[in-house]
């Protein structure tokens, strides 16, 4: 018996570029770059160069049995293509992974599920599709119920479920399948908080059963809570691996590109965001200086520059504010306001950039992350960065400088406070 | 609890060694044994899900047929005229209809069968080969209930059935692997070729004509009969009205043409699937 769960050594998954855009072949186009072959082939030398990107390469690390190790990465970073490596959906181009155990994924929740079908039935057949036997099922099927809190809908179509309900019984079944290996991914994004909580909760509960998880989330305070090692996916590569603490911590800072500015390269843009085209996040001091580190006791500018590609009616670029724990402090987009909502219903193509002032003596001090989105209202999104930019507050002058404790909460307001002698 | 540490034992076994796949590779049916049970559920459920929501429900499984002996009865015989070896039509028609309605519906079925299970082929590792398998065993229940139909016209007309009813599941197996074997090639080319989409009616309309549905076997000039046999589906309607009806028995050598055939078919596309199984979660 090997001591490791998981090892992964040098793996690597490749993706032709235009797979993604081309979603398929056709015939046609098969037969056309069958006459066209010769040609290219004279014009491209033998080496036939075609467009290639790595989603994953050289990627080696392993898990002991038993152990919780969370994994962090920008989009893109190759997460989810490891993800799907490592519960045999999709082969690596090189390298290998060797799995002990058997695999569930809290990724797959609902996978299989059939609107048509009741809730019971839904049970029998998704548990079957994450590898259950029918036994298993059986013996556990009071429990997933109960679990998932619907019993009075049990022989009701899922189609007539509520989000929540649907999600509820979904998770239920993915968390009675008792796998080796647990392999979490961002569902802790979906769901409610009463959801979220019972998610983490099964989660700490599989660790604790000595079950080996593999966590992968954008919710740091979550990772930070959850696992004792993390490691770092940049650009489809193991950047850095270290105690949990300190990784998130490494993510969280010297991850970011530029200080208190953040570029988005062509290709760090996913295709599906078109025609919105995020250029750059800033964050400005008073002075009009772009600045890693603000001052609380002044107020300051954050700004997007973006280009629309083609106007696009109903646009709102919005920002989110987060704490280094992840929790959200404060979300606003540029168009919140009657002025600028009712000026830019349509934005023409062109280049942009949205302003916004965060006033004075707002923040507490530490560290934040920016994010940033760009979406029409219950229309479309076109593109999102939760963990797009981190800045520094300094609070050199805030109120209640005079005594030197760390004062908990994410802002700290000037409030004015009346003092007054009653008695 | 003993139940618990068996399967806990079951799975410490595992172990899973995930690493590019090069050339032709195994079968892996070991892998499909082993996910047999949810071959069940997946058939379990095209079944349940397909007369969900219909008024007539199941009666569909013998409307379809029905109207479809009808008209062919009217074109063959009506119109065009030709032979039933002296057999009453309807009876005639419908026994053949039996093995072509399971074969059409697979073909269709299994075309469409990949990409309408896509989220399940994105999101979780299982034998691929169950999908296009498991739709074309759903096609069993249509066949178990239009097969009650056929007894009652048998009964009807007083039709005994011959001693050779036994070689029944031999045919419907010969039939059932027929269409595994293009449901293979097509689901998996599916998803590379959206083409096959349009493909699948002309080709299943086609086939009808080059199957012996609405017309007997005899109506092929002797001399082009052992090219006919090279559509495996002509053994297996030959069969089913000799093994039912009592009509001319199929010969030895059309019948070796439709089997070999139709293993031939079988086993390319088992292969062939697997082959592009690998790229199917990226492709589909």
């Amino acid at each position: 018996m090997s001591e490791y769960a998981i090892r992964v050594e040098n793996l690597g998954k490749r993706y032709m570029i235009g797979a993604q855009t081309e979603r398929y072949k056709t015939l046609r186009d098969s037969l056309t770059n069958l006459i066209r072959l010769p040609a290219e082939i004279l014009r491209q030398g033998m080496g036939g160069r075609k467009e290639e990107i790595w989603a994953l390469k050289d990627v080696s690390f392993e898990i002991k049995k038993g152990a919780v190790l969370g994994v962090v990465g920008r989009n893109g970073a190759g997460k989810s293509t490891l993800l799907k490596i490592l519960s045999r959906v999709t082969e690596p181009t090189e390298g290998f992974a060797e799995i002990h155990g058997r695999v569930g994924s809290l990724l797959e929740v609902g996978t299989g599920f059939h609107p048509e079908l009741t809730g019971r039935e839904n049970i029998a057949l998704n548990g079957a599709i994450l590898g259950m036997k029918k036994r298993e099922i059986e013996r556990k099927y009071d429990e997933i119920v109960e679990f998932s809190g619907v019993e009075k809908f049990i022989d009701t179509p899922v189609k007539r479920y509520s989000s929540g309900m649907y999600l509820r019984l979904a998770f239920a079944v993915a968390a009675h399948m008792e796998p080796e290996i647990l392999v979490v991914d961002e569902v802790l994004a979906v769901g409610d908080a009463e959801f979220q909580r019972k998610c983490l909760g099964k989660m700490s509960d599989v660790a604790q059963e000595g079950r080996t998880v593999l966590f992968v989330s954008h919710n740091m305070s979550a990772i930070l809570r959850l696992t004792e090692e993390t490691i770092v996916l940049e650009k489809g590569r193991v950047a850095y691996r270290a105690p949990s603490a300190e990784a998130v911590d490494y993510y969280l800072t010297s991850g970011f590109a530029q200080s208190g500015e953040r570029y988005w390269l062509a290709d760090e843009v996913p295709a599906e965001a078109a025609p919105f085209r995020p250029l750059a996040l800033r964050v400005r001091n008073p002075q009009g200086t772009i600045a890693d580190t603000i001052r609380s006791i002044e107020p300051f500018m954050i700004e997007m520059e973006y280009q629309l590609d083609a106007p696009i009616t109903g646009l709102r670029v919005g920002l989110y504010m987060l704490s280094t724990h992840g929790d959200h402090i404060f979300s606003s987009f540029d168009t919140d306001n009657a002025d600028e909502f009712n000026q830019y219903v349509m934005r023409p193509a062109g280049r942009y950039v949205s302003r916004c002032s965060i006033p004075a003596d707002l923040l507490n001090d530490g560290r934040y992350i920016l994010g940033v989105n760009a979406s029409t209202f219950r229309v479309r999104r076109y593109f999102q960065d939760e963990y797009a930019l981190s800045f520094t507050v300094d609070s050199t002058g805030a109120p209640g400088m005079q005594w030197a404790e760390p004062r908990p909460g994410p802002i700290r307001p000037r409030l004015s406070w009346d003092i007054k002698e009653i008695g | 609890m003993t139940e618990t540490s068996a399967t806990k034992q079951e799975q410490v076994e595992q172990v899973v060694l995930l690493k590019p796949s090069k050339g032709w590779i195994a079968l892996n049916l070991k892998d499909l044994w082993l996910y047999r049970e949810l071959i069940y559920f997946l058939t379990w459920r095209d079944v349940i899900v397909r007369y969900k929501q219909t008024v007539l429900g199941a009666a569909w499984a013998i409307i379809q047929p029905v109207i479809n002996m009808l008209v062919l009865s009217f074109i063959f015989g009506n119109l065009g005229r030709l032979s039933t070896e002296g057999f009453p039509r309807p009876i005639f028609t419908f026994a053949a209809l039996l093995p072509w309605g399971l074969f059409s519906k697979a073909l269709s079925d299994t075309g469409r069968s990949m990409l309408s299970n896509r989220n399940m082929i994105t999101k979780v590792y299982f034998p691929r080969m169950i999908i296009p398998l498991s739709s074309i065993l759903g096609g069993l229940v249509d066949f178990s209930i239009q097969f009650l139909v056929l007894i009652g016209m048998m009964v009807y007309y007083k039709f005994m059935p011959t001693s050779a009813v036994w070689t029944l599941p031999l045919f419907l197996l010969l039939a059932l692997a027929t269409a595994l074997g293009v449901g293979l090639w097509l689901s998996a080319l599916n998803v590379l070729y959206r083409d096959i989409n349009y493909i699948l009616p002309f080709l299943t309309q086609f086939w009808l004509l080059l199957t012996p549905v609405g017309y007997s076997v005899s109506e092929i000039s002797p001399q082009w009969q052992v090219v006919y046999a090279l559509n495996p589906m002509v053994g297996v309607v030959q069969g089913f009205r000799w093994a039912l009806l009592g009509t001319a028995a199929p010969s030895w050598i059309s019948l070796g043409i439709s089997v070999v055939i139709s293993l031939g078919l079988l086993v390319s596309g088992m292969y062939y699937f697997r082959r592009m199984e690998r790229t199917f979660a990226d492709m589909v």
